[in-house]
């Protein structure tokens, strides 16, 4: 068992939490624009690393807010979390 | 190859079967190969076969990281079955169905092949009409079903609590009475006699570490046991499909996740068929040694560890103990897990890929065991003629696109929920 941390509750074990995906992807600007193959590629096909992954989870069995993690798949090891719109340290991502 | 019989078991208890040959020799790799499968579990192994067997090409190298059978060959809960209710799958698995059903003679290996039965516990109303239909479409395909009623189940199955107060109370169940179990390591040890026995080189401890592609086409591979060439290669990797896929710069709808299983202490014979619930996620079977063996659903988080969390077991175990109240004394002797390359509609790909000469043998999500012989045999198929049998046509990387999804649970692009 891991624990998340969560950015309004702090660290909860695991089972509070439903792994929302890969956090890695963002919903196309303009849908009505887009190509069968941009629209194939956002909704299934995946980089799936082996190690850090940006990732949804909801704490389902605690406040219910949603958040993103970077957490390394070789280890379990969660490297960092933040809220919706705040930026995810070391995932290299600017927002 | 020493042909195993009575004769020769005979002849080696003479010499007190210290005089047995190896099962399949350990060569060095040569510069150059025609078909280079990547991957020595079941279904790397059984494409040699099956290319050497049927295609009649035996210059060919199986190369496998670790061990062989050491990934989900030798992790899964050994359950064979047919149910599917897409024509698809239901064709596909019933072919597999039937190579199992000769393959301990075929392979010349007792792989211990064991038509126990599986049985679908349902639990409500809607459950039944489902199992029904599928039942129903499965007759139609040629494939064997029978619908249980609650009695019935309880008559085949006497310690499952059939009781109307059980918290999740069973209304009857669909039986499959060619399913059952094989012993999966002997899977594994079969096919690599067999491909070793047609001059198949198998090289263990040799890891891919590249795949060369020059003008659009593959034409060998980098590994940590020097580079090898290859007219052709195949990819039957499981759960590290997506990262060996990306060696050729392939990215494939899938994500790899972990699947866990557990066995308690053997205990005498008190289950005889395979059980499935519809009620939380559990499926149980019988070793021949005794353990009860079980699984339930993946932990449900992309990871590539082999090794998954208490939540699962603890998941598995209440479900076990609450439709099996006789197990709850037992305990559990070990738990493990295997990484599994979960697809975005729950279906395997056996296909070409968009590199030319390089094929795709994967996302087999948790129901590659009881492929393992169909899906050597399309495989070998797909890379000797350079194309799909039509048993695997409809297996393809770009289904999505074409809206050919082949989605048997209807749970759309989330691989946890498949």
């Amino acid at each position: 068992m891991f624990n998340i941390r969560c950015p309004w509750c702090g660290d909860r074990p695991e089972i509070e939490f439903s792994y929302g995906g890969d956090a890695s992807r963002s919903r196309p600007d303009a849908p009505e624009t887009l190509s069968d193959d941009a629209w194939h590629d956002y909704v299934f096909i995946r980089d799936n690393p082996a190690g850090p992954h940006a990732e949804y989870w909801q704490h389902t069995g605690g406040c219910r807010q949603w958040l993103r993690a970077l957490r390394n798949t070789t280890t379990h090891e969660i490297l960092a979390t933040a809220a919706p719109g705040e930026p995810l340290p070391l995932s290299g991502e600017r927002k | 190859m020493t042909r195993y019989s009575i004769f020769s078991l005979a002849r080696n208890a003479l010499s007190h079967h210290e005089g047995w040959p190896e099962a399949w020799r350990s060569p060095d790799p040569k510069p150059s190969y025609d078909v280079i499968i990547i991957g020595g579990g079941g279904h790397g192994l059984a494409t040699a076969y099956y290319l050497a067997k049927e295609h009649g090409i035996t210059n060919v190298a199986v190369l496998e990281k670790g061990w062989l059978g050491g990934g989900n060959t030798g992790r899964n809960t050994t359950i064979v079955r047919s149910n599917y209710e897409l024509e698809p799958n239901a064709h596909f698995y019933e072919h597999s169905m039937k190579l199992w059903e000769g393959l301990t003679r075929d392979l010349n290996f007792n792989i211990m092949f064991s038509q126990r039965g599986v049985i679908n516990l349902a639990h409500s109303d809607p459950q039944v009409d489902a199992y029904m239909r599928r039942g129903n479409a499965m007759r139609l395909n040629g494939i064997d079903a029978e619908f249980l009623d609650r009695e019935h189940v309880q008559a085949k199955v006497p310690i499952l609590d059939c009781s109307t107060d059980a918290r999740f109370p069973i209304m009857g169940g669909l039986l499959q009475p060619r399913g059952g179990t094989a012993r999966h390591d002997a899977v594994a040890w079969g096919y690599a006699r067999g491909a070793d026995g047609h001059g198949i080189d198998i090289i263990q401890n040799c890891e891919v570490t590249g795949i060369s592609i020059e003008d659009g086409r593959v034409t060998g591979v980098a590994t940590t046991r020097g580079p090898i060439t290859a007219k052709k290669v195949g990819m039957a990797v499981a759960g590290h499909s997506g990262h060996v896929a990306a060696m050729a710069g392939l990215r494939l709808p899938i994500e790899s996740h972990v699947l866990q299983a557990l066995v308690t202490e053997p205990v005498k014979p008190i289950l005889d068929t395979v059980v499935t619930f519809g009620a939380g996620h559990l499926y149980v079977s019988q070793s021949d040694k005794g353990e009860l063996v079980m699984g339930g659903d993946i932990d449900g988080y992309n990871t590539y560890t082999q090794r998954g969390n208490l939540p699962i077991i603890e998941h598995v175990v209440a479900t076990a103990v609450t439709f099996f109240p006789i197990f709850s004394r037992l305990r559990v002797m070990r738990t493990w897990g295997g990484t599994v390359d979960m697809s975005m509609d729950g279906s395997p790909f056996i296909c070409k890929t968009p590199v030319d000469g390089l094929y795709l043998n994967g996302g087999w999500c948790y129901g590659g065991f009881k492929a393992t012989p169909a899906s050597g045999w399309v495989f070998a198929h797909t890379i000797a003629q350079d194309q799909p049998h039509s048993l695997n046509q409809a297996f393809t990387l770009d289904r999505f696109a074409l809206g050919h999804t082949i989605d048997e649970k209807g749970m759309g692009p989330v691989p946890k929920a498949h």
